[in-house]
């Protein structure tokens, strides 16, 4: 218990620090701190429509918290995730396109498939970079989500795109039909509820993924803490010379926790394409995989820790458009800006030194 | 065929020039930070911070000399927090680079909604207030040369001085010497009297100093604004300039003129060839991972990078 405190206090910490700055900033700028934080509070958690938003935003970055957490476990920062959502995405909403005449129920699982798939291929690659050839994780997934991003919008741009659409998306897999969603989608939180007699918003866009980021929590912490693949997987991260001592293949554990990490990442699309957008739209994640290592930073790499992270970060942007109305001067980018102080304390505040501890560039043999 | 001379002439040199201009003081910025250690990923909002304060500062000041220097001073304090970070915190380098990366995304916007009323983008500038363009008097006398060279803005030819300052200062002085021991081997370093972190800050302030001007180039050089994310990823394709050019300021140089002509023929191909922009876009981070491969030669960072120096008691 005071090992949870401890584990709890740093954290919060830095985010009262963050918001005291953010405050400072508002006031810089010319507005009250104190009504920024009122809306911060009454848009993100005031009503069930707010805590919906919330954790409706909150629900991409549950998923790249984790997929970050799980490369941190093992010693690598995966700053790719922005690339394998999009890649996971975009094979997403390719399947539904592509197998229109199939039934509903199993396009959505085999584009929930592809989507994973995609995601951990994409981020399987810099494993494999790393492990035979000691390319640093960090510079390959950059280049890596560059070349998403082009290879996305070049077969969004070419090849499924509606005839005269002047915006950068696929055709859509799913369509309102006589008021009816047809076609690949999974349900949204007010069709899951109604059988139970509550009434949720119908307007919120908060769907099944955000159970499935729930679950994916749970799956995260059994594997990483009850299983051997798990348990070696930390070793790696916290010592490879007495892992592999102990009989743990370094190369293995590199690429099985970016494949992990990515397919993690890659659930996003699910969230964007079936859940809320029926098509891939170019340009949707808003930086949610850089998001993502700040919510593992301040989750502390825990998937309890990641949920509530993911959950605070939500609601800064749900918060985000009424301080932008409600404010005279103060845009939405205060969150953005709160977003990345929060990021620089955690990150200075020593607790948590991935540096000391990352695995080193692997010397090459020759 | 008919493509072929619309798209390779004279004047697609001069644009590579112009494009690469950003890159090679990106590139050779993030040369001083990792050869003295510091892993700077930052440069992407560096180069951003240096980009608006330059635009800002010309607004108020109709001076764009006063700009480019307000840019300087901007990259510096910016990457003085990435500094303090790594060096004192011993924050892990990479997660101080995102995050500046990711507050350089809002301050613009939320001190431009302020200063301006538009988060978009900064008021533009008259054409005098921008740089001028500089006539070089001797080139400008050499026929091919001149299309090239000259008629550019101030800060193309900063840029282009920089490589072989940088090339001397990196490996003929002292200095030099210094940053590269405390990159390679910061305990060799500090034993043989040197301060190991004394060298990483000019490292890395350095690097601040070289992308600001970087950002004021996109600003007050190549436009007359700031507008949102203008750097639109330069910083990381200056990363990777740096890494192709395997950390040597003449190999930085180089990548970074192959990156901008490869931009510069994305740019001409538009509408006119039907291959794709995206194609084009996409080869400086193929040929990185290329590189990193370790097909074209090794990639080898200095040794000690990324990693805080901790002084055995």
């Amino acid at each position: 218990m005071k090992g949870l405190i401890q584990q709890l206090i740093f954290p919060l910490i830095a985010v009262v620090a963050a918001f005291l700055v953010g405050g400072l900033i508002v006031w810089m700028v010319g507005d009250s701190p104190l009504l920024v934080y009122e809306l911060f509070f009454t848009s993100a958690f005031g009503s069930v429509d707010g805590i919906g938003y919330t954790l409706f935003y909150a629900t991409p970055l549950i998923f790249t918290g984790l997929a970050v957490a799980v490369g941190f476990k093992c010693g690598l920062l995966n700053i790719g995730a922005e690339g394998q959502l999009v890649m996971a995405a975009f094979a997403c909403a390719w399947v539904g396109l592509v197998l229109p005449e199939w039934p509903s129920l199993l396009v959505v699982l085999l584009a929930m498939i592809a989507a994973v798939a995609a995601g951990g291929i994409w981020a399987a690659v810099p494993g494999v970079l790393k492990a035979r050839f000691g390319a640093h994780e960090v510079i390959t997934t950059i280049m890596m989500n560059f070349i998403a991003f082009g290879i996305v919008s070049y077969l969004t741009q070419y090849h499924y795109r509606k005839q005269g659409d002047p915006i950068l998306e696929t055709r859509p897999i799913a369509e309102i039909k006589d008021g009816v969603l047809t076609g690949p989608h999974i349900p949204r939180m007010h069709d899951l509820l109604a059988p139970f007699g509550i009434d949720f918003p119908a307007g919120v866009p908060l769907n099944l993924a955000f159970l499935f980021a729930i679950a994916a929590c749970a799956v995260v912490y059994v594997f990483l803490w009850k299983t051997k693949w798990g348990f070696e997987l930390r070793a790696v991260g916290i010592s490879p010379s007495a892992a592999e001592y102990g009989g743990a293949s370094i190369s293995r554990n590199i690429i099985l926790a970016m494949a992990i990490s990515g397919m993690l990442a890659g659930m996003v699309g699910v969230n964007e394409v079936l859940g809320y957008r029926y098509r891939y739209y170019d340009g949707f994640s808003a930086l949610y995989g850089f998001t993502g290592i700040a919510v593992a930073l301040l989750g502390r790499n825990h998937p309890a820790g990641v949920l509530l992270a993911a959950i605070l970060f939500g609601a800064l942007t749900r918060s985000g458009l009424f301080i932008d109305i409600f404010t005279d001067r103060v845009s939405k980018d205060w969150v953005v800006v709160l977003q990345a102080i929060i990021i620089l304390f955690v990150a200075c505040g020593g607790a948590f030194r991935v540096g000391a501890r990352r695995l080193k560039l692997m010397k090459s043999e020759t | 065929m008919e493509y072929f001379t619309t798209i390779i002439n004279l004047s697609l040199l001069a644009s590579m020039v112009r494009l690469s201009t950003p890159l090679i003081l990106a590139a050779l910025g993030g040369m001083y930070s990792e050869r003295g250690g510091i892993i700077n990923i930052a440069l992407e909002g560096i180069m951003l911070a240096g980009a608006f304060t330059a635009a800002a500062v010309t607004v108020f000041t109709a001076n764009p000399w006063i700009g480019l220097i307000a840019a300087v001073a901007a990259g510096v304090l910016v990457s003085l927090i990435h500094a303090v970070a790594s060096i004192e915190f011993k924050a892990d380098q990479v997660v101080v680079g995102m995050a500046i990366n990711i507050l350089f995304i809002g301050v613009p916007a939320l001190v431009s909604g302020a200063l301006f009323e538009s988060t978009g983008s900064t008021p533009p500038l008259p054409r005098e207030q921008t740089l001028p363009d500089w006539n070089i008097p001797l080139i400008g006398s050499i026929p091919v040369l001149r299309e090239i060279l000259s008629g550019h803005k101030p800060i193309v030819y900063m840029a282009l001085a920089m490589v072989p300052l940088s090339y001397y200062i990196l490996f003929r002085t002292r200095f030099g010497l210094r940053l590269r021991a405390v990159g390679e081997n910061p305990e060799a370093a500090d034993t043989a009297g040197v301060s190991v972190r004394g060298m990483r800050y000019a490292g890395v302030l350095l690097s601040g100093a070289l992308a600001g001007l970087g950002g004021a180039y996109l600003s007050i050089g190549q436009n007359s604004l700031f507008t949102r994310n203008m750097t639109a990823g330069r910083g990381f394709i200056a990363l990777a300039a740096l890494i192709f050019g395997k950390w040597h300021p003449v190999g930085a140089f180089l990548a970074c003129l192959l990156f901008g002509v490869a931009d510069a023929i994305s740019i001409r191909m538009q509408g006119v060839v039907p291959v794709p922009v995206q194609v084009i876009q996409i080869i400086p981070y193929v040929l990185t991972l290329v590189v990193l491969a370790g097909f074209i030669g090794r990639a080898t960072p200095p040794r000690a990078i990324g990693t805080p120096y901790v002084k055995e008691k």
